[in-house]
């Protein structure tokens, strides 16, 4: 038996080994395409191993920097420093654009509030604002709800809606988008922010500066709360790599992004 | 032959035995060396006592006494809950229930104890915070309350158990004694058995705050994760563990979020550290007590 565990743990171990294995990297926001992205490819290409972790956006671009990783998913694009850093370790770093996301903001269906602007937004959540009868809304008092603050979606509203300003501390913070639109779902004085994928019937999307969030708004570069998802590769991708890039950014791949909730590029 | 197995099995079982003793030092090394570098950059007096947590803001700053004041507050709440249900329990157990009430309560509230912590969380998430959302009327459920209310679900078991046992080691001659003066059934419980297993209740009790204090899962789901100071019990906080469990899949290896996110486990550690050891301590003096050898 012993004998047996070993010869598969050997037999394993030179399988990793192998020149084809592709290692991905990076965005939590980006990982729930590329795991199914590599699902479907794997299952198309049975020689190709590809091995997908999370890690968050500056992770995935500090490994491809360090040679860790051969695909950086990033939800921003990538720093000025990271880049030097890139240049002195001899990369020449790539972004390939693999999908949009835009950034819904959601109430309670009850809520007869039909829209934000950007910057009464940004007072709700840097405590100026409390209740939404200072909005025209009804006499409730704001349940604020934001991401917990290491995630790429938090980093991408803090930049685009609050200009880095930083969240009321008395902010409910969660763990996922799931569970934002569950709560607001449930809370009749809540707001909270989403990807586009997470807006169904249970929670209101609200316009922002008079523009509804939707693939639509988000691909003409109407609704300005939004972002390209990135994957980055260490020069001209080739081999396996280009095969996947190009699988990710084909009507295949772009099916997956839609079905993930995000917006396909064309 | 046979004196060589045993001496073989000695050193297996001895070299088992002190496995936990390895793995005990390794963690505490591996917390103190992560944790370190934290206090130096910010000194231990503004991390333990500072009233902001934004670790990923510019500058970032780490002050975690909200943090350590909402695992404080959902732990005493907890207790009131856990406290009332465990001992009494315990009590029922021991002093009234016939053989077939043991029978079948003993088995329940064990299984009570091997429920996921995950499905309490659910359960708390579902259905007992919107309950208690609508009927005070909260703006949201998630909050002191709930979490205090489920963990103090969680931490009965315990507390119920260990208490049960410690009844138990009352020895016999204690009620005969206090029969034989004349004592009822009642003066006997509050003024013989209540007071002898008094320190072996004690050590249950701190148990269960242990259990509830390092209880992750569910407070991560119920708790709200607002990393204010709680004023009332339906503010909702950011407890020590959630705020690990949430943050440190996204915190860069060595970063000082990362190394903050150890030294609060490390506080953590010491918390639940000092519990065991007050229990322990607590526990001997119990046996001594009644004359029973350690």
């Amino acid at each position: 038996m012993k004998k047996i565990m070993t010869i598969l743990m050997i037999a394993g171990l030179g399988a990793s080994a192998h020149a084809g294995k592709v290692v991905i990297e990076g965005s939590t926001t980006v990982l729930p395409i590329a795991q199914r992205a590599a699902e479907v490819f794997m299952k198309n290409n049975p020689d190709a191993d590809l091995s997908v972790r999370g890690g968050g956006s500056g992770v995935g671009i500090a490994s491809i920097i360090d040679g860790t990783c051969d695909i950086a998913d990033a939800s921003r694009a990538i720093k000025p420093a990271e880049l030097e850093k890139a240049a002195k370790r001899g990369r020449d770093l790539k972004a390939h654009i693999i999908a949009m996301d835009g950034i819904s903001h959601i109430v309670h269906p009850s809520n007869s509030m039909t829209g934000l602007t950007r910057e009464q937004i940004k007072k709700i959540y840097t405590t100026r604002i409390k209740n939404w009868s200072e909005v025209g809304g009804p006499d409730l008092k704001i349940v604020v709800i934001s991401r917990d603050s290491a995630s790429g979606t938090f980093e991408a509203f803090s930049e685009m809606v609050l200009d880095k300003k930083k969240v009321r501390p008395d902010a409910i913070m969660q763990a996922s988008n799931q569970a934002i639109a569950s709560i607001v779902a449930r809370t009749p004085g809540a707001i909270g922010y989403v990807g586009l994928g997470y807006v169904t019937g249970t929670v209101k999307p609200l316009a922002v500066d008079g523009v509804m969030p939707a693939k639509e708004t988000v691909l003409r570069n109407k609704y300005l709360i939004s972002r390209p998802l990135f994957m980055y590769t260490n020069g001209k991708p080739a081999g396996t790599i280009k095969l996947f890039i190009d699988f990710l950014k084909g009507p295949e791949g772009q099916k997956i992004v839609e079905e993930e909730g995000f917006v396909p590029l064309k | 032959m046979n004196r060589k197995k045993e001496r073989l099995i000695k050193y297996l079982f001895t070299t088992l035995a002190f496995a936990s003793l390895a793995f005990l030092i390794g963690i505490v090394l591996v917390l103190f060396k992560e944790a370190l570098p934290i206090f130096a950059k910010v000194g231990p007096k503004a991390f333990l006592l500072g009233e902001s947590w934004y670790p990923t803001a510019e500058p970032p700053e780490f002050g975690i006494l909200p943090l350590i004041l909402a695992s404080l507050w959902v732990t005493a709440g907890a207790l009131v809950i856990c406290v009332p249900l465990g001992v009494g329990s315990a009590l029922y157990l021991h002093e009234l229930a016939g053989p077939r009430q043991r029978a079948v309560l003993k088995p329940v509230i064990e299984i009570l104890a091997s429920v996921p912590s995950i499905v309490y969380g659910f359960f708390g998430m579902v259905i007992l915070a919107p309950w208690l959302q609508d009927t005070f009327e909260l703006p949201i459920g998630l909050c002191v309350l709930t979490t205090s209310i489920i963990l103090g679900v969680m931490a009965t078991p315990t507390v119920a158990s260990i208490a049960e046992d410690a009844l138990s080691y009352v020895p016999r001659s204690f009620r005969e004694a206090s029969f034989a003066v004349g004592a009822d059934r009642w003066q006997t419980l509050t003024k013989v058995i209540i007071p002898a297993a008094g320190s072996g209740i004690s050590t249950a009790i701190i148990l269960g705050m242990s259990r509830a204090i390092g209880e992750t899962m569910t407070v991560l789901m119920v708790a709200g994760g607002s990393a204010v100071i709680p004023s009332s019990i339906f503010d909702p906080v950011r407890p020590m563990t959630a705020a690990i469990a949430a943050e440190m899949g996204e915190a860069p290896v060595g970063s000082e979020h990362y190394n903050a996110l150890f030294a609060i486990a490390l506080i953590l550690f010491l918390i639940t550290f000092v519990f065991n050891i007050a229990a322990e301590l607590i526990s001997r003096r119990f046996r001594l007590k009644l004359g029973l050898s350690r």
